[in-house]
């Protein structure tokens, strides 16, 4: 019989990555999940129907918890620039709007990043570690982290190296998790934060992201994310809760407190409601805040600024009325 | 944490409660408050001040002067006088249905199909209507009326009716013939679903009905005989009778009945299957449970959270199958606690017309003081009770969600039917333990078996004695799966092929 979670967490969470046996033992005895059922709670936390005051507190919540994020071939200087200018202020014609959590972006677009966001509150957030496939040697995945934060990175978006997941070299992936988050150390002993990606569309099954959820948490990531927006299946509802659930239960089994992110994918106000019900309905207050929870997406910020005009003008504006970036 | 929403009114959403949002975050409540989303009372359409029977295609005065008042019982506020009906009123009602059945049954399965075909389809166009009336009759939230009675009701017909031409083929021989005229007597829990249960096999098969809905929750029935006019139902195929048991007991031992079909208490069913003893009338029975929902060690633990809270807070527990005996293996009973107690507090309970409610309104102050009479019995036997901290509504039948934990088998909360949103914790060492426990029940209607090993569940399966077992869900229903107990559950099966037999001369 598996061992009981939370209990066999607390008693077996030190040795638990002192072998390739022993971490395998403690990722495969957590309980199951039963996919029906996970879809169909997920499922019905996005029939809840959130109006008026409570839909303009959760636009402006989702607003600052989103990671602003552009990461193609074809960024450049002036592209990134505009893009901070609309994180520090979404809506030129409303002030009050807040601004977001962070932007993201690649390593070498971070000093340009970190300029423009100068003396705001925004973030920098860098994708690193070969990001999104992960396919490097370890020697150049920390080369990239350790340059994004020498220029300034707040926040460090890691992938896991999934070939070795899938394979189950589990401690391989532990090691590489903790790698990166020495490398996340500054020189004055600080750290930036560590994301840790784990690309849910290829682990598959909600059994692999569980494990995945806890490896990383084991390892010691400040926050978990679902997907890098590169691969076909990105962040879902049932692969979110997934994540809520094993935060939920890694802070009751440790008193360590982490994160949660999903990307890609969260395109419209409708969408980002259901996550933040879910995060409500399963974490509740304490994870409401950017500091717990953010959004990997890119055109959902326009959608929620024209939502939120029209709470405040009683009109829908439309999307000239909102700023292309 | 529940909140209660008292107001029913359709406040129109403002600019100014928008912007007051940011300030009800630090007001001391929780950050996330959902703001009332009510669905529009006026949506149920016009009610009547006062109902007769359907009789003949006709609605029709009561020959009796007795009338009966249904009430909204999230509010107490009565809805409608309805007519209790009179032996004379049954008389008339089987004699309409007795006139009816010789045409109604001579007609081709796929002309009675495109009956049924349509009356499905005029449920999915006026789904609303139907859902919101539903809501403010019974007291179930719309959430529920919305996401499951109204499409259930709607697939039953439509299943159905895909029958009526295929009878043959149904394993009964040839050319089946129906039983006759059928006397339906349905419960208050989920009124137009076993509307449906009843009524769409019989007519597939090619029987006519006379249906007495319960009491308390007659809107829906007798908004469906509008349906059965708007489909153009020949005459006296759909007979609808209103009142309380004495009618129901008029009906059911009326001479002129061939079949008689009951969803309701054992007792009842026990008085029925007495009356009709010696006779040559069919009968069916669906009757009481006292499920076990049965949890191993080795479950997907947040899944079988959500099962349970499902298998007995789902409709108040007002379900016949409910999953009101929890069986958790001793090894995971803190754990499984502790979360079904955080998922608990996250329940929200009040207006059943608000479209984030999951809790509603007790269905009358007759169930409700039996919940009561049974919950104050558990603690007095020294179960430990528990509920989440949460305000009900003044007026009203409201009940909190509530779980007994430290219950022996002895107890009359493990034993009795309580048909409310109470739920009786039992621990369990061994499989054998398990299906020992789970089968020491007069009832035998339903069953969860909730563990990650297959072998075990095709195992417990095979043991356990219960007319459907659950793997790793609960209360999950489709038309085309069979429904109906074991002991005292009853008799018969409702729903799939099996569903035919009870409306087959066979």
């Amino acid at each position: 019989m598996p061992p009981n979670p939370p209990a066999a967490a607390v008693a077996g969470l030190a040795e638990a990555a002192s072998s390739e046996a022993t971490l395998r033992r403690f990722l495969h005895g957590l309980p199951g999940i039963d996919a029906v059922g996970l879809e169909s709670r997920a499922a019905s936390l996005g029939t809840r129907s959130i109006k008026t005051s409570a839909k303009a507190y959760a636009i402006d919540l989702a607003i600052s918890m989103i990671d602003l994020t552009t990461l193609e071939g074809a960024d450049t200087p002036g592209k990134v620039r505009s893009l901070c200018a609309k994180a520090m202020r979404p809506d030129p014609s409303d002030s009050s709007a807040p601004s977001t959590a962070a932007i993201c972006v690649y390593p070498d677009m971070v000093a340009t990043a970190r300029t423009a966001l100068n003396g705001s509150r925004v973030q920098v957030a860098a994708v690193a570690t070969a990001f999104p496939s992960g396919r490097a040697g370890l020697p150049v995945k920390l080369a990239d982290t350790a340059e994004a934060v020498a220029a300034g990175a707040d926040e460090i978006d890691m992938v896991i190296d999934r070939g070795a997941f899938l394979s189950g070299r589990y401690l391989e992936v532990f090691e590489m998790i903790q790698a990166v988050k020495a490398a996340c150390r500054r020189p004055d002993g600080s750290s930036a934060h560590l994301k840790v990606i784990f690309e849910t569309g290829e682990l598959q099954t909600y059994d692999n992201v569980r494990r995945a959820s806890w490896l990383a948490m084991l390892a010691g990531a400040d926050f978990i994310k679902t997907s890098t927006g590169k691969v076909a299946v990105n962040a879902t509802p049932p692969v979110t809760l997934v994540l809520l659930e094993a935060v939920r239960d890694f802070r009751e089994a440790t008193g360590v407190q982490v994160g949660v992110k999903p990307a890609g994918g969260i395109r419209t106000t409708k969408d980002a409601m259901k996550y933040l019900v879910m995060v409500n309905e399963t974490l509740g207050d304490d994870w409401l805040s950017p500091d717990w929870f953010r959004f990997g997406a890119s055109s959902l910020l326009n959608d929620l600024l024209m939502q939120r005009q029209k709470l405040t003008t009683g009109r829908y504006s439309g999307p000239d009325y909102v700023t292309v970036d | 944490m529940a909140t209660p929403k008292t107001s029913t009114k359709t406040g129109k959403k403002t600019a100014a409660a928008a912007v007051e949002a940011p300030r009800a975050a630090t007001s001391g409540r929780k950050l996330f408050e959902y703001a009332p989303a009510p669905e529009s009372r006026a949506a149920a359409g016009e009610i009547a001040g006062s109902y007769g029977h359907y009789i003949n295609g006709e609605f029709v005065e009561s020959t009796g002067k007795e009338t009966l008042t249904t009430v909204d019982p999230s509010t107490e506020q009565a809805l409608a006088e309805i007519a209790q009906g009179t032996a004379k009123d049954v008389d008339r009602a089987v004699a309409a249905a007795r006139e009816a059945f010789t045409s109604w049954s001579a007609l081709p399965g796929a002309e009675r199909g495109k009956y049924l075909f349509r009356i499905a389809r005029i449920i999915q166009e006026r789904s609303r209507e139907l859902a919101v009336l539903e809501s403010i009759d019974n007291g179930k939230p719309i959430r529920e009326t919305r996401d499951f009675d109204l499409p259930m009701v709607a697939a039953h017909f439509f299943y159905y009716a895909g029958w009526a031409d295929k009878l043959e083929f149904a394993g009964y021989g040839p050319n089946p013939r129906p039983v006759g005229v059928a006397a339906q007597v349905i419960p208050w829990n989920f009124p137009l679903m076993m509307l449906a249960w009843k009524i769409a096999p019989a007519l597939a098969t090619g029987n006519t009905v006379v249906l007495k809905p319960a009491e308390t929750t007659p809107l829906t029935a007798l908004r469906f005989a509008e349906i059965c006019r708007q489909a153009g139902l020949p005459r006296g195929v759909v007979n609808i009778v209103t009142g309380d048991g004495r009618t129901g007991a008029a009906l059911t031992g009326h001479p002129g009945v061939d079949k008689v079909a009951f969803t309701g208490s054992t007792d009842v069913g026990r008085a029925i299957a007495r009356t009709l003893a010696g006779s040559r009338t069919k009968l069916s029975l669906e009757l009481g449970g006292k499920a076990a929902n049965i949890v191993f060690d080795d479950a997907p633990i947040d899944q079988a959270v959500e099962g349970i809270v499902n298998g007995i807070f789902f409709n108040q527990g007002h379900v016949c199958c409910a999953g009101s005996r929890l069986l958790v293996q001793e090894s995971v009973h803190d754990e499984v606690m502790d979360a079904l107690r955080r998922r608990m507090a996250t329940l929200r309970i009040g207006d059943p017309l608000d479209k984030n409610t999951d809790v509603g309104a007790i269905n009358s102050a007759a169930q409700l003081a039996r919940i009561r009479e049974l919950t104050d019995a558990g603690e007095a036997e020294g179960a430990e009770r528990w509920s989440p901290a949460c305000e009900l509504p003044t007026t009203g039948y409201w009940f909190a969600p509530t779980v007994f934990t430290g219950v022996s088998a002895t107890h009359r909360i493990a034993r009795e039917e309580i048909f409310g949103p109470v739920l009786s914790v039992l621990t369990f060492r061994t499989p054998e333990e398990a299906v020992a426990k789970a089968n020491n029940t007069p009832y035998g209607l339903s069953a969860g078996v909730w563990t990650e090993k297959g072998s075990r569940i095709l195992w417990m399966a095979s043991r356990l004695k219960a007319g459907v077992v659950w793997s790793n869900t609960f209360n999950k229903f489709d038309p085309t799966s069979p429904f109906g107990g074991y002991k005292e559950s009853g008799y018969g099966r409702e729903g799939g092929r099996h569903g035919l037999e009870a409306y087959l001369n066979v």
